[in-house]
């Protein structure tokens, strides 16, 4: 244990230094959370103005780091984990509960989960050129039936957390038909690729007529870019529904300040900051505060969603009836 | 005989420590995962396409680098030292970016479908097995047109000269047996570099019928979180590609070309108006395809360039500093492992899937220091295991060849230990060592991160950064860190390899 | 003096004998090409272990040493010089392998005026004429001032001329250096120019050394059948 100390102690001498009295709370994030345009900056700005405490993000890869950790881990907090593989996480033990209010959610669905706590969703939807189509599918089923030199784009189940949701949203949606639902996607898919960004990539570089995104996806094009030419197709069979959430490690060191953020989460200050920076919709907002572009998003009548165990347990079904009928 | 026991032995146990550095973190993920998991239909299914895909990539590669070697070898014509270094640029690019450049020639919108478009020529389609084979060949072509250029090279004037005094036909007396001997090495990198291939097959494969190992590999990891799948997937590959190896370096005969003063080749054959014109469709066919692309991300990101934020520029200082150290990392590394036994050790760095090696050594080091701390040395080492591989396969030849040309001449000198480097290998190691050393900086310039777990954020890479754009939906912005990246790679490969064929 | 006492060697599908010793100031190897004259060599200069046997220095056995501890230099039929260097630190090597001192560098300049070369020591060996190369490589043998100098095929790549004039020297520099010479040739015309004694390597044995004179006036079978007379 000494030698531990005093071998960290020498590498981050420099930093050990100018944070030796401030307390540190360690925030484990996804990759692009602490760039300068995610959430990530205002959030610790915010945060450390009314904790007195330096907040420091560590991101990478979320769940798999703090489960190779286990016990060992520096995490205090872990933000971004999404419901449909928080299994694995509540079962490994390492999470406490987050003692949090939360009255103030605003998501389409119920949330009562003492453990992880949602502060952003979303929904999966098929994002489309509104110049290059007039009349987009005006429902899953009529994406399926549309011909076949409709190129879309979507990411794989077994590498993103969006190809993982829509895998869910055809079983939702198709439940034992979901293999003959993909049977007739499969020609239109040009390609699937390993993440979300590849994706959208191709999609705004004309490569595909559509990809699989989520239905605020427009709103970063119409405030960043002043671009109104991108469109979520909504279809009636509803939605599938993403929520991102928060945990506290039951083994942090800053419980009280592990709390404090707990507490931050659902603020109307931590609140406000999700949709431009985030692009997705605050877990604990009412619309008439979101700002200008995301208010006037089309937003599903229906939400798809599975509980975790449901997740769990369909999720091979799910990813079976896409491999096998892509496989053909 | 103590002399002889020392030098045998040395090299054992370099190469023993570098095939430790890959087995130990495979060995540790093992041990977490308390034992190996089993496969099923998919994984059997990924391992098949895996195997094919990579031998035809690898065969296509090396048949079509053989023409293109030999016009470049025996050409003069201006610019002919520039385009040799442009031809190798696919090769240093990073995944990403190189599939946008090939998506913009050959993708739904790209030049080749609008060229086709206004000729009346259905769409082509790039996504799927054709795909995977096109970028893998528009990656290893370069290597593979460099290995053989270099065999041209090392073929010594006299025997040009000798080969044209008696009319004999250049091919069988000289082409055939350089081949023979350098073809066989180029198909074994090139298979097992595209075994582990991950972005590619994924990105251009076109669904889950084009899944690769390394990608059943990841899933495994990322997703499930099945540690005990993640360490059989990698052991079979591993065990694939070491197998490749180990049979193609058996069909590979040792090095026996013999020495000639370090002339440039001046070649009697090559010269009639029929060669010429085939040369240079040849060199042209190479030249359109390896850079038109190039030219595409150039096109596309000159825009984004000027406006890239502070955050863009000190990752790419960092990358440029990951790039230097594991260039000096792996040449010292390399240099005592240029024996036979030495490069099988090294080709483990090739064979091996990133992600278990990264997982490997966070297990490994996460009892005794924070993984954030060593997150450098860590990402150094990784470049250097992954650079390894190619490093031995461009040093081994040349130091073969003056270990025997010069070897007993040193040895009767005294000559030992590190002034037989300085005073004999080394200043005969200038133009592949350059090579290797451009080679490895560009390829760790493109790191992008078997080390995520390492990684704390604020220390980000440039080509992490290009996806952290892309993940922001700052499209035009990415382009212009993809040309960044481009320019950096480029840049510092033709530095290392200009420094490398000065005066050679 | 040199000898071989009872030397086998056994290498793949070779099988070499020889006990005989060296008393001549110049001796010459000959005998057909296969016939084990260039690997006696090697085991007298330490690249390759005779499988029985010893070699002997002024009685001194030479087993485990390293060529460079051994007392003998070598001339070998080709890569004699480091196309990198110049000639004269080609040369210097003979002497050190840091940067030779200016009384070194006296030597180095002494050595390359015996054997012609006054002022050719920056040149790369590129820069210099076959013979010239031949030469330089002679004055780096002469520096490393061995009591034995071995050559191996010397000079085949010259004119019949200039390989007679070459040996010539070779002779009277190893003379007034007082340094034995042991030389390996398929030119029988080469050994009775400036060999003393002559050795017959044939059918994996090598036998005794004789004086040249005696030996080519009254050839045993062995020589014969090589002589083709």
């Amino acid at each position: 244990m000494l030698g531990r100390t005093i071998v960290a102690g020498l590498v981050a001498a420099s930093a050990t230094v100018a944070a030796a009295d401030t307390p540190v709370l360690t925030v484990y994030a996804g990759d692009y959370f602490n760039s300068e345009w995610g959430p990530g900056p205002g959030i610790e700005a915010a945060f450390e103005a009314r904790c007195d405490c330096d907040l420091q993000y560590k991101t990478g890869d979320l769940l798999p780091r703090i489960l190779l950790e286990g016990e060992r881990t520096e995490a205090d907090v872990v933000i971004g984990l999404t419901s449909d593989i928080t299994k694995k996480a509540r079962d490994s033990g390492l999470f406490a509960p987050h003692g949090a209010d939360m009255s103030a959610l605003t998501l389409p669905v119920d949330w009562t989960d003492k453990i992880f706590l949602p502060f952003n969703y979303g929904h999966t939807a098929f994002i489309y050129n509104n110049e290059l189509i007039d009349t987009p599918p005006a429902s899953f089923e009529a994406l399926l039936d549309a011909p076949d030199d409709l190129r879309l784009v979507i990411q794989d189940p077994r590498s993103s957390i969006s190809g993982l949701a829509l895998v869910l949203w055809v079983q939702a949606v198709y439940g034992d038909g979901a293999k003959a639902a993909w049977e007739k996607l499969a020609p239109k898919i040009v390609t699937v690729t390993k993440g979300w960004s590849e994706s959208y990539g191709l999609f705004t570089d004309g490569e595909a007529d559509m990809v699989l995104s989520y239905t605020t996806s427009p709103a970063y094009h119409i405030i960043a870019e002043e671009d109104l030419t991108k469109s979520a197709a909504i279809f009636p069979e509803g939605h599938y529904f993403m929520v991102e959430l928060v945990a506290k490690l039951a083994g942090t060191d800053n419980p009280d300040l592990a709390d404090q953020f707990m507490q931050f989460i659902l603020t109307e200050e931590f609140q406000s900051m999700i949709p431009t920076s985030n692009w997705s919709l605050p877990a604990a907002l009412p619309v008439e505060k979101w700002p200008e572009g995301f208010r006037e998003l089309p937003m599903p009548e229906k939400v798809l969603f599975y509980s975790e165990d449901e997740a769990a347990s369909l999720r091979d079904t799910a990813i079976e009836a896409w491999r096998s009928a892509l496989s053909q | 005989m103590a002399q002889r026991a020392f030098a045998v032995t040395l090299p054992f146990v370099w190469a023993l420590f570098a095939a430790g550095l890959v087995i130990g973190p495979v060995v540790a993920v093992i041990m977490r995962a308390g034992g190996l998991g089993g496969l099923g239909t998919p994984e059997y299914a990924a391992l098949w396409f895996t195997i094919w895909q990579a031998a035809l990539s690898a065969a296509v590669s090396v048949v079509l680098a053989i023409p293109v070697a030999r016009a470049l070898s025996r050409q003069q014509f201006p610019g002919r030292g520039a385009l040799i270094a442009l031809l190798g640029a696919p090769f240093i690019l990073p995944v990403i970016v190189a599939v946008l450049g090939l998506l913009a020639v050959f993708g739904g919108n790209g030049l080749v479908n609008q060229i086709g478009g206004w000729l009346g020529l259905p769409r082509i389609d790039i996504y799927g097995y054709h795909g995977v084979i096109l970028a893998h060949v528009f990656f290893n072509l370069p290597l593979a047109t460099r290995l053989i250029l270099q065999g041209w090279l090392a073929i010594p004037a006299e025997r040009f000269r000798l080969a044209a005094s008696l009319d004999a036909p250049m091919g069988r007396v000289l082409e055939r047996p350089m081949l023979a001997r350098i073809a066989p090495g180029a198909f074994a990198v090139i298979f097992v570099i595209c075994l582990t291939s991950f972005a590619v097959a994924l990105t251009l494969g076109g669904g889950p019928k084009a899944t690769t190992v390394e990608l059943a590999i990841y899933q495994a990891f990322k997703f499930d979180f099945d540690l005990g799948k993640a360490a059989t997937l990698a052991l079979v590959q591993l065990a694939m590609g070491m197998a490749a190896a180990l049979a193609l370096f058996a069909l590979s005969p040792p090095a026996g070309l013999g020495a000639g003063l370090d002339r440039v080749p001046q070649r009697w054959d090559g010269r009639g108006r029929v060669v010429r014109i085939a040369d240079f469709c040849w060199i042209g066919f190479a030249a359109l395809f390896l850079l038109t692309p190039l030219a595409m991300i150039i096109v596309s990101g000159l825009p984004g360039l000027l406006a890239l934020s502070a955050d863009v520029w000190s990752s790419a200082l960092r990358s440029l500093s990951v790039a230097l150290g594991a260039t000096a990392l792996t040449i010292l590394l390399a240099l005592p492992l240029a024996t036979k036994l030495g490069e099988l050790a090294g080709l483990l760095g090739v064979a091996v899937s990133g992600l278990v090696l990264g997982t490997g050594l966070f297990l490994l080091v996460q009892p005794f220091v924070r993984p954030a701390e060593v997150a450098l040395p860590v990402t150094l080492l990784v470049n250097a295991l992954m650079a390894l591989p190619f490093v031995l396969r461009i040093l081994r030849p040349e130091l073969d060849a003056a270990r025997e040309d010069y070897g007993r001449l040193a040895a009767t000198l005294g000559i030992t230990g590190w002034a037989l480097w300085r005073i004999v290998l080394l200043p005969r190691l200038r133009r592949p060592l350059g090579f290797a050393a451009g080679l490895t900086a560009a390829l760790s310039m493109g790191d992008l991160g078997v080390i995520a777990l390492f990684a704390d954020g604020e220390h980000a890479t440039l080509p992490f950064q290009l996806y952290q754009l892309m993940a922001a939906y700052r499209i035009e912005a990415a382009q212009g860190a993809a040309l960044l990246l481009l320019m950096m790679s480029l840049g510092l490969f033709w530095i290392f390899d200009k420094g490398g064929r000065a005066n050679a | 003096m040199l000898e071989l006492r009872d030397i086998t060697l056994h290498l793949e599908g070779y099988h070499l004998a020889a006990n005989a010793e060296f008393k001549g100031r110049f001796t010459a190897l000959i005998g057909p090409s296969g016939a084990g004259k260039s690997t006696i060599l090697s085991m007298i200069a330490g690249f390759l272990s005779p499988s029985r046997g010893q070699i002997l220095w002024d009685n001194r056995p030479l087993d485990g040493l390293a060529p460079a501890k051994r007392p003998v230099s070598i001339l070998f039929q080709d890569n004699n010089l480091f196309p990198h260097l110049t000639i004269a630190a080609n040369l210097a090597l003979a002497l050190t392998t840091k940067r030779p001192t200016p009384a070194q560098m006296e030597r180095i300049n002494a050595a390359l005026a015996q054997v012609g070369l006054a002022d050719m020591g920056t040149r790369k060996p590129a820069a210099l004429s076959g013979g010239q190369q031949s030469r330089a490589a002679l004055a780096r043998v002469l520096l490393q001032d061995r009591p034995l100098m071995m050559l191996d095929e010397p000079f085949s790549a010259l004119g019949p001329a200039l390989r007679a004039e070459m040996l010539d020297l070779v002779a009277q520099l190893a003379a007034d250096a007082g340094i034995a010479v042991l030389m390996v040739s398929h030119a029988p015309e080469d050994a009775k120019r400036v060999a003393d004694q002559v050795a017959l390597v044939a059918d994996g044995q090598l036998f005794p050394p004789q004086s040249t004179d005696r030996l080519f006036a009254d050839p045993p079978p062995e020589l014969r059948a090589y002589l083709g007379v």
